[in-house]
């Protein structure tokens, strides 16, 4: 029998926050961190004198962060302001807590570009490609969802019911920014931005911040909460081809099959253990590449996977429960791993799904993670 | 009216490729101790690791891997050409280049054969783009 993984249920979560989502020009990232670490500390009923760890991500300076909260950290990390950094810091923070480094951590994560009118290309985001007119992430996803249409007869149909039924998770999310219902022919009347993928294949752009705490499983019972554990976690960089930003030829399939395979293996559970998965939705495609890439369905057929409901609360595989970075709001993974702890507390209310225990974080991106929640 | 689509950062590394360009031939840095072929050029080959590398001339010869039509402009520069084609280029030798494909797009297909056009925007930068073979 194997030997079980010294990783397994070491950290837990025992406190989460979020902010209200939308346009907010009067403040910053500081101000929106500050309101998200109140709400988290709240939540857990922490005391913040008992945080020792800081992880900052999409922060200017971590030190200016330190000194808003009056925080002197024995373990911190900074974060570029990428997406991918969510489950990066997550795992970095279950690792110093299992070694000892950090007693309990907080992870703050802010956005601002909703008010700041991010564009997410052009000027702002300077690549070799440029002289070609190709830039943006949603470009990129583009060139990958193409290749999949071709490769495998993928729709447009298809990929639309990864808006929609995420849409309509928002809808039973009363903090979603994006509650009005979607239809397929919704999707397919959007306008293109980046054709084939349509506006309703993109993410929102929303001010927010989040905040997770965490601390080793074995204090985890002496706060307000039901203990959330990290039982498993796994990761696969690309790096080798990036010249082309966010984009990866074979849709970062292989990356994702090795970081699930090692998270499950690290917890302890099967694929068919996976009660909800929270899949990293900047662009509808990147929904269909995780499905395969974790094998939930057979390299190709993920456009086929996720129609009739399949995704949907109710059907065998909820995705996104909360409306995902396509409608409830762009935490860039931050989020969607607070709504798998919420899940697996069991207090999600209109979109909950029944007697959860094991809820999977996964972010296809050039840095691939996967992270596996079990309830306490 | 001048031109007013982005022009690109020309540096120690990517002189090579534009000096071909402007001569009409597609150059790409080529490892002298492994010859492995690489774009974007750097500063070792990302095979082996040596810093001795080489500019040759491709074929000028690929295969299509995906396409795009960009509908939105990032760049002012590119509105009166939206909806503008996109694509991704297999050179044979390797390299993947992102491209504009210009021509009658009807035969885009996965795997489709392409081949090197040159498009000298302006009097000193000209653009490597792809038509379908």
């Amino acid at each position: 029998m194997a030997s079980q993984s010294p990783l397994r249920n070491k950290a837990a979560v025992i406190g989460v926050g979020t902010t209200k989502f939308g346009n907010f020009p009067h403040t910053d990232e500081y101000g929106l961190a500050a309101d998200a670490f109140r709400a988290a500390l709240a939540d857990g009923g922490i005391d913040k004198r008992a945080i020792d760890g800081l992880v900052v991500c999409r922060i200017p300076s971590y030190a200016r962060m330190g000194e808003v909260l009056g925080l002197d950290p024995r373990w911190s990390l900074t974060l570029p302001p990428h997406g991918r950094m969510s489950g990066i810091g997550i795992i970095e923070a279950a690792l110093a807590i299992a070694t000892g480094q950090a007693s309990t951590v907080a992870l703050l994560y802010a956005n601002i570009g909703r008010s700041r009118r991010v564009n997410y290309g052009g000027e702002e985001s300077p690549n070799v490609w440029d002289p070609w007119g190709f830039t943006s992430p949603g470009a990129a996803h583009a060139l990958m969802f193409r290749r999949h249409m071709e490769l495998y007869g993928t729709t447009t149909r298809q990929l639309a019911e990864v808006s929609v039924a995420i849409r309509a998770h928002a809808c039973l999310n009363p903090d979603a920014v994006m509650r009005v219902p979607i239809t397929i022919e919704d999707h397919e009347r959007a306008r293109f931005i980046t054709e084939p993928l349509r506006l309703l294949d993109y993410c929102l752009i929303n001010d927010g911040a989040v905040c997770l705490i965490l601390s080793a499983a074995e204090r985890a019972r002496d706060f307000a909460q039901p203990p959330v554990l990290i039982s498993g976690f796994g990761g696969r960089d690309a790096f080798s081809a990036s010249a082309i930003p966010n984009f990866d030829i074979d849709f970062w399939h292989d990356p994702v099959a090795e970081a699930g395979t090692e998270a499950r293996a690290m917890a302890g559970v099967e694929r068919g253990d996976i009660d909800a998965l929270m899949a990293y939705d900047n662009f509808s495609p990147t929904v269909l590449f995780s499905l395969e890439g974790l094998g939930f369905c057979p390299r190709g057929e993920a456009g086929r996977f996720v129609q009739g409901g399949t995704i949907r609360l109710g059907g065998s595989l909820p995705m996104n429960t909360d409306g995902g970075h396509l409608s409830n709001s762009y935490m860039q993974g931050w989020a969607l791993n607070v709504e798998a702890v919420r899940q697996l507390r069991g207090g999600c209310g209109a979109r909950q799904v029944p007697d959860a225990e094991v809820v999977q974080y996964v972010q296809a991106t050039p840095c691939t993670r996967s992270i596996i929640y079990t309830r306490g | 009216m001048g031109y007013e689509k982005p022009l690109p950062t020309i540096t120690r590394l990517t002189q090579p490729f534009w000096d071909a360009a402007h001569a009409g031939r597609l150059a790409m840095q080529t490892c002298r101790a492994c010859g492995h072929v690489h774009f974007p050029p750097g500063p070792v080959c990302p095979e082996c690791l040596s810093a001795e590398q080489d500019w040759k001339d491709a074929a000028g010869t690929g295969t299509l891997e995906s396409w795009i039509a960009m509908h939105r402009a990032y760049w002012d520069g590119f509105r009166d050409a939206l909806p503008y084609p996109v694509g991704l280029v297999r050179l044979t030798e390797g390299p993947l280049l992102v491209t504009n494909l210009v021509g009658d797009l009807a035969g885009a297909k996965l795997g489709a054969k392409v081949r090197v056009v040159f498009d000298a925007v302006t009097e000193d930068v000209t653009l490597p783009k792809f038509t379908l073979v």
